[in-house]
């Protein structure tokens, strides 16, 4: 059980921002936060960390104090015991990929815990290059093996699956969510991608300028809440051209491109490059596996 | 023609015994140089740096002075542990760890500098405490910028001249190390053994300064590689 209230003025992008965040995070959440770039989400994950204090307030964890400001006592980061990856992956350049690994171990921990990862995050032929000469997907899966190799009670994963590809990411995600759930771990999870948060939290923290701008359930968040049987999806516009009496529309969704029949009406108002939103009654929709 | 070989060997005794020293400090003092945010780590900074352009016979002057058995500093120094500094071994090397500060401090400082601060601060919640961090995550990192600044130390010490002329003196066995005794044997027009002298140091600091550059090279070509 997390109970957190800080404050700390920032130097963001736009000038100067103050984080005012207060979060109640139970034992084994799984934790999302959303928002733009510049908003303070790492900022909350270093000042869970230890790596920052915050100007005020107070940090507790399972009845301990990590951090108070009114009392002048601080945890260090050292005691802890969290798993945290961070966005650059921090890889120890001097360790080989098992080394990183092994380092992370705590004193007395079981050795068949890095084997177990290496072959989790299928690791096993690079387990004996050095971090730089991996590629960075690769390098993202040391850094995720070894924030779980720290068997930590709180892990904290700053955009975790960015630079995978789409069937590694969600391979991982799938062990991500079946170790949380198995060692009870409270998570929290710096992420820009919609489908990813949707998959594996609970929770969902909208950050916008340092504050909580809203939370719930990934799908009163994300609008399918409200779902109807009507499809709506954000595409752009790649060419328009006339067919016959009609203009035949060509359009980037996501990463399909699709071709849609437009009234020389609705044509008038498009135009190549501009950002339309794409609507569709589904009634009996057809899901395929793939 | 036999030549003394003895001012080499305690020109390499006191660059190696020098060097040691200088490492044992300069190490954990560049590390907190690049850590540290009080107010007057420009004026430490600057002090760092002052053998770099000061003529080695100011800092030999006033390092006299201080070790003199007359001041404080030297006087005390021998009455107390009777270590005596002026025109002996144990004061050319202090003067040689002051001499040649900058030549460990700033390439390893710079090195320290950039390594990205997330290095340490995924040790640090890995729970590694701060002195496991330096030995086993940024020494091991900084690996060229060490071996740079260590030779360049060491070859410092050995082509050092004003400084140990003014306080070393020139007594055999003790402080007549090679540069002061090329010195010597030109003055006593002994070109001979003056060219056997700085032949060698020649050679060797070439050897020495070779040996970085191609090492060096071999390092940043195995950590920027594949």
């Amino acid at each position: 059980m997390i109970e957190l209230d800080i404050r700390k003025k920032l130097l963001g992008s736009q000038g100067e921002l103050s984080l005012e965040i207060k979060l109640h995070i139970k034992q084994g959440e799984f934790v999302a936060l959303f928002g733009e770039s510049g908003a303070g989400k790492t900022t909350l994950l270093r000042c869970l960390s230890g790596l920052v204090d915050p100007d005020e307030g107070h940090i507790r964890v399972d009845g301990i104090t990590w951090f108070d400001s009114v009392k002048k006592s601080r945890l260090p980061a050292q005691h802890r015991r969290i798993g945290y990856m961070f966005q650059d992956y921090a890889l120890f350049p001097n360790m080989s990929v098992r080394g990183n690994l092994e380092f992370a171990l705590r004193k007395g921990a079981d050795r068949q815990r890095v084997k177990e990862l290496i072959e989790i995050m299928s690791l096993g032929e690079l387990q004996h290059r050095k971090p730089n000469s991996l590629s960075g997907g690769q390098q993202q899966r040391v850094a995720l093996a070894r924030a779980l190799a720290a068997e930590s009670h709180l892990l904290l994963l700053d955009e975790p699956f960015s630079a995978l590809d789409q069937e590694t990411k969600v391979r991982l995600q799938d062990e991500v969510l079946q170790l949380q759930r198995h060692f009870g771990l409270t998570t929290m999870m710096v992420s820009h991608d919609v489908s990813e948060v949707y998959r594996l939290s609970k929770r969902v923290l909208i950050i916008e300028q340092g504050h909580i701008l809203r939370e719930g359930s990934p799908a009163e968040m994300f609008g399918a809440g409200q779902a109807s049987g009507k499809f709506s999806f954000a595409g752009e516009v790649l060419a328009i051209e006339p067919a016959d009496v009609v203009y035949a529309v060509t359009l980037l969704v996501g990463n399909q491109i699709v071709r849609v029949v437009a009234t020389s009406d609705e044509a008038q108002h498009l135009k190549p490059g501009g950002r339309v939103t794409l609507m569709s009654k589904a009634f009996n929709p057809v899901l395929v596996g793939c | 023609m036999i030549y003394d070989w003895q001012p080499l060997l305690l020109t390499f005794k006191l660059a190696f015994i020098a060097t040691l020293v200088l490492c044992l400090i300069g190490i954990p003092f560049a590390w907190w140089l690049s850590q540290t945010k009080i107010r007057f780590k420009p004026v430490l900074e600057t002090l760092v740096s002052m053998p770099l352009v000061l003529p080695p016979s100011v800092l030999g002057f006033y390092l006299l002075l201080a070790f003199s058995p007359t001041n404080w500093f030297g006087g005390g120094l021998e009455h107390l542990a009777g270590i005596k500094l002026a025109f002996s071994f144990q004061g050319l090397v202090l003067a040689s760890v002051i001499f040649s500060f900058p030549f460990l401090v700033h390439p390893v400082q710079s090195g320290f500098q950039n390594l990205p601060s997330s290095l340490s601060e995924a040790a640090y919640t890995l729970g590694k405490s701060r002195w496991q961090t330096f030995i086993h995550v940024l020494l091991p990192n900084i690996k060229p910028q060490l071996l740079a600044g260590g030779v360049l130390a060491f070859a410092h010490t050995i082509g050092e001249f004003g400084v140990v002329l003014m306080i070393g003196g020139n007594m055999p066995g003790q402080t007549r190390v090679a540069s002061i005794a090329i010195y010597d044997e030109v003055e006593a027009l002994n070109y001979d053994a003056a060219n056997f002298y700085a032949f060698v140091l020649f050679g060797v600091c070439f050897t020495i300064l070779l040996t970085v550059y191609l090492l060096n090279k071999k390092f940043l070509t195995r950590l920027g590689g594949a």
